[in-house]
């Protein structure tokens, strides 16, 4: 079971420059434990403390919301395409 | 006097006035500094003033700079008292901000004109968008001007008069088989890996400071004060955040007095994941699959709906949806009481109005401003089944006075 996981500029500095990156896992959830395996602080810039994905992160599987999916259990199957990529939002005034 | 960088909106990170987006740290959004050399108040109004009849009067607060050459002059659109509609309404101040009326007849232009002055800034050769028709034609318009190529990603579906009036200007249209959310991840995708000025990606905190203007300009022409409510469309969310912070920047630099203004964003009911939230009494914005006649709102993830929903509660307004119904029905209102044709969006914006208004949510002495942000006109199919037929005669006087007078009871 292959899937491939296009990589975002932001975490690139932790795949070293990398862009696709192979995994073999059954489930997002894996795939992001392998990512973290390799690429050591991977995982915390994607979920928080509670595990859940960040607010700022979309994650696709095949071109698909993983919240429309089963989240971190969307399964991966062999050939799947996942895609991180940042929820981009204009911002506002900080506050203080 | 200017830009001076840019910082993430959530950990405060600093970056360079660079063509980037994101925060490397959090994946937060970026967001454009200044600093205004301690000028303020009176100093600002004059030089405010003394500048062009367009959002480059307001040169000061945004964080690119005019290209004469390239100007399309967007902006410093009426600010039009309605009595007509107020009166249906039961507000006594009502004021609709027309922003119909632009280079390519929607607000898009604003933030569009500084895109392109961005693109120029970093000398990309190609001017690009993700975009629900009205941003396409901006984005294709200024492109022409400036001389540059314009790729456009439009979803399928959208309404056939965004599509030609785009085509017109010779971009490349790349229709895409899904919905604005996938063509949006699709532009995010396309920005990592090609060298394009994507107006809403990669130099998205200077093509967003341009929604500011809408909340500079109902301020100056309110005679430099903010009004106690404004009403706007939320489909991405940015024109909504935005206009809150240039009234907030106006306040903070003593260019107007201090003052809340009730933020009140519309949304439609077939994709209203804010007004949802809202609701719900929650901080989670659940995304949705789009479903609703107000295509250029048809946002069902969007970038800034958590900011919406913190200002719209912090500013003791709201974020309420109508139906497609509701929305033809404000559409149809809008223009028989103020001669002023709008596209769904405007509907919405209208529609939210009026349900908030019939609920007693808002004071009737209020001054509320509605910001219309499109025209009618690239949206026909959305209203011509509502619409009476002509009345057809014979070029006789007895067949108009039987098929016209008698009817109207003449």
């Amino acid at each position: 079971m292959a899937a491939r996981v296009r990589i975002p500029t932001p975490l690139r500095q932790l795949t070293k420059g990398e862009r696709l990156i192979e995994v073999g896992a059954a489930d997002l959830g894996q795939a992001i434990d392998e990512l973290d395996r390799r690429f050591p602080g991977f995982r915390a810039r994607l979920l928080d403390e509670h595990g859940e994905v960040l607010r700022f992160v979309n994650i696709f599987v095949n071109e698909r919301d993983v919240r429309f999916l089963g989240g971190l259990r969307t399964p991966l199957a062999d050939g799947a395409e996942v895609s991180i990529v940042p929820a981009m939002a204009g911002g506002a005034v900080p506050r203080d | 006097m200017g830009a001076t960088g840019l910082v993430c909106r959530e950990c405060g990170r600093r970056y360079a006035l660079d063509p980037i987006f994101v925060c490397d740290a959090c994946f937060g959004p970026l967001e454009v500094e200044y600093d205004h050399d301690g000028l303020n108040g009176e100093a600002l109004r004059t030089r405010i003033l003394s500048g062009p009849p367009s959002i480059w009067r307001y040169q000061d607060f945004l964080p690119v700079q005019r290209v004469p050459a390239w100007d399309l002059a967007p902006g410093y659109t009426p600010l039009v008292r309605a009595e007509r509609l107020g009166k249906a309404l039961g507000l006594n101040r009502l004021y609709l901000k027309d922003d119909t009326r632009n280079p390519t007849w929607s607000f898009k232009d604003r933030v569009v004109a500084c895109a392109v002055a961005a693109a120029r800034m970093f000398r990309f050769d190609v001017l690009s968008c993700a975009s629900t028709g009205n941003l396409a034609n901006a984005v294709a318009a200024h492109a022409a001007k400036a001389g540059l190529r314009a790729v456009v990603f439009i979803p399928t579906g959208i309404e056939r008069a965004k599509v030609v009036a785009t085509s017109m200007y010779r971009p490349t249209i790349v229709e895409v088989e899904g919905t604005y959310d996938d063509v949006n991840r699709l532009c995010l995708e396309i920005g990592e890996e090609h060298r394009w000025a994507i107006a809403n990606v990669n130099v998205r905190p200077y093509y967003s400071e341009g929604a500011k203007t809408l909340g500079f300009e109902v301020a100056e022409q309110l005679g430099w004060q903010a009004p106690d409510r404004v009403v706007a469309p939320v489909g991405s969310g940015n024109m909504f955040v935005k206009i809150h912070k240039g009234l907030e920047e106006f306040q903070q630099l003593g260019v107007i007095a201090a003052h809340r203004v009730r933020m009140t964003g519309a949304q439609a009911e077939g994709c209203g994941p804010v007004a949802t939230a809202y609701r719900a009494q929650t901080d989670t914005v659940v995304p949705v699959i789009p479903e609703t006649l107000a295509k250029s709102i048809a946002i069902g993830n969007p970038a800034d709906g958590h900011y919406v929903l913190d200002i719209a509660r912090r500013s003791g307004g709201a974020v309420e949806s109508v139906t497609d119904h509701e929305t033809v029905e404000a559409i149809r209102l809008l223009a028989e009481t103020e001669g002023l044709f709008t596209e769904p969006t405007g509907g919405v914006t209208v529609g939210v109005l009026r349900k908030l208004a019939l609920a007693g949510a808002v004071d009737p002495d209020e001054t509320v401003v509605a910001i219309i942000s499109g025209i009618g006109l690239k949206a026909l199919e959305a209203v011509e089944s509502h619409l009476p037929a002509a009345v057809r005669i014979k070029p006789t006087l007895a067949s108009f006075e039987e098929r016209v007078l008698q009817p109207a009871g003449a």
